[in-house]
Parts: C-alpha cells; sequence; structure tokens
C-alpha cells in the first residue's frame, strides 16, 4: 500500500541562531503524535538543530534570510524533515558530507560533523543545492510507535 | 548555564541547558576563562543538566581539549544522556567519556 501523508506543518523562521533551539523543540512536538522514544525525539532534535545551523552557518553566512522548515507524517510512521534555505548552496555536496570537513574559520570551533550526526541519527538523508539559490536537506526517520489515531 | 567547582589541580564544570552553535559562545567564554586562570590538570565536564547537544558541542570541547593538553591537562565529560554520548563517540572522543547515565526507555 503506498503511504500518504497523515499530517504536515510548516515553520519559517529568520536566520538567527536563537531559532536553532525553536526548531528543534518544533520537530520534537511534531513527532509527539508518534509516541516517539526517547531515543527517537533525540535523533530528531540533533538532526534538525545540525540542518538549520548549517542553513545559518553556512548558507546564510554574512547574510540574513529565511529557514523553512516542513515536516510530514506519512502513514507508515515515517517523519519526513526538510530544511531549507536560499542561501549560498553547497558547491561540492559529497566533499561537504565528509566527516570533519569545514569551511568555517577555524576559530568558530565548527566540527564539521553535522552531516555525518545527521546519517547516523536518520534513516535516509538527502541533500540539493545550488551555488546562491540554496540548499533543501530532506530527512526521514521511521518511528517505532503508534499514531495518536492508530492507539 | 555554568557552574565552576574548583578544587586546586582538578576542576568541575556543570553545564546546564542546550549547547547548540547559539548557546556555544557563551560556555566557550567562561570556560576558557577558566582554563587560562586555572590550567587544569584536570577539567570535568558534568553534563548532568545537559539536555541536549549536537557537533557545535563537538566543537566546543575539541577546543577547549587543545588548550587543556597543551598545558599537559586532560578533559573529561561525565554524566552526559546516552543521546549526547552518541554524538560525542560519533566524533572521537569517546574515550573522554565516564559513568554513563542510566536512559529511561519511553518518554
Amino acid at each position: 500500500m503506498r503511504r500518504y501523508t497523515v499530517n504536515e506543518c510548516k515553520v519559517q523562521f529568520p536566520s538567527l541562531s536563537r531559532n536553532e533551539s525553536l526548531s528543534r523543540s518544533a520537530a520534537a512536538a511534531f513527532a509527539m503524535q508518534c509516541d516517539p522514544t526517547v531515543e527517537e525525539i533525540a535523533a530528531i532534535k540533533t538532526a534538525v538543530s545540525e540542518a538549520v545551523t548549517n542553513a545559518i552557518v553556512h548558507g546564510y553566512r554574512d547574510m540574513n534570510g529565511v529557514v523553512e522548515l516542513v515536516m510530514r507524517l506519512y502513514s507508515d510512521n515515517t517523519v519526513y524533515i526538510q530544511i531549507k534555505d536560499k542561501g549560498r548552496g553547497i558547491p561540492d555536496i559529497k566533499q561537504a558530507m565528509e566527516p570533519a570537513y569545514t569551511t568555517a574559520p577555524a576559530d568558530e570551533e565548527r566540527s564539521g560533523l553535522g552531516f555525518t550526526v545527521m546519517e547516523s541519527f536518520m534513516d535516509k538523508v538527502r541533500v540539493r543545492s545550488a551555488e546562491n539559490r540554496g540548499t533543501a536537506v530532506t530527512m526521514e526517520k521511521r518511528l517505532t510507535g503508534k499514531r495518536d489515531d492508530e492507539r | 548555564m555554568l557552574k565552576i567547582y574548583n578544587d586546586g589541580k582538578r576542576i568541575t564544570a556543570a553545564l546546564s541547558g542546550d549547547i547548540d552553535h547559539h548557546a556555544a559562545r557563551e560556555f566557550r567564554t567562561v570556560l576558557d576563562e577558566t582554563i587560562s586562570h586555572s590550567r587544569p590538570e584536570l577539567l570535568i565536564l558534568d553534563m548532568e543538566q545537559v539536555g541536549f547537544m549536537d557537533s557545535s558541542g563537538i566543537g566546543l570541547i575539541l577546543g577547549r581539549l587543545r588548550t587543556v593538553r597543551a598545558s599537559g591537562g586532560e578533559i573529561l565529560i561525565k554524566n552526559a544522556r546516552p543521546e549526547i554520548g552518541a554524538v560525542i563517540r560519533l566524533s572521537g572522543l569517546g574515550t573522554l567519556l565516564v559513568e554513563p547515565k542510566k536512559q529511561e526507555a519511553k518518554l
């Protein structure tokens, strides 16, 4: 049976670092309808925080813009999350996803592990990007709990 | 956000709140003041009150590890939640972890 969308939510916010915590709290709140485990919630929060931080630190480096967070819950209890910016884009996605690779200056102490964390905590991570157009990170994680409408 | 307990050469920094990119700067400032002032042989980062940490926390720990080790000291991390421990292990800093905290299965 083809999965269908059970619920959807879109959040937009300016690229301010204080919105990193807002975005992961929104994602955690959205996932709650699936009775997630502590680990699942932590995984989603961490992955969202990484992607949103990338949008703020890299996508909108030296500029301000809007970050969009789209969350979807599918009928197979998969949480779909997309984080989109209209910033600088990533010239070489493969390189950007390598562990410990970062383009940020050393004094910012970026570990370069954002994508590594996302890939470790989520089932699927896909990155699309175009220079000076922006970046979209799409992630999915299937949750083990039951939805509130199934219980 | 951060309390420092200093008993000579051994310093415990009890961190609290979320450690992300936004919060890292303040943690960094206070930790660096402590490190340059006391040159600890052992800096213990107590994560009991830290509810969240992403890879920005790894950058924070790595930076402090560099300065502490430069003067012959070491860092240990205690009371990290399992999910924070997972991020730390992913970065290769798992050897700094002590006393993993028991986790609850469900919210």
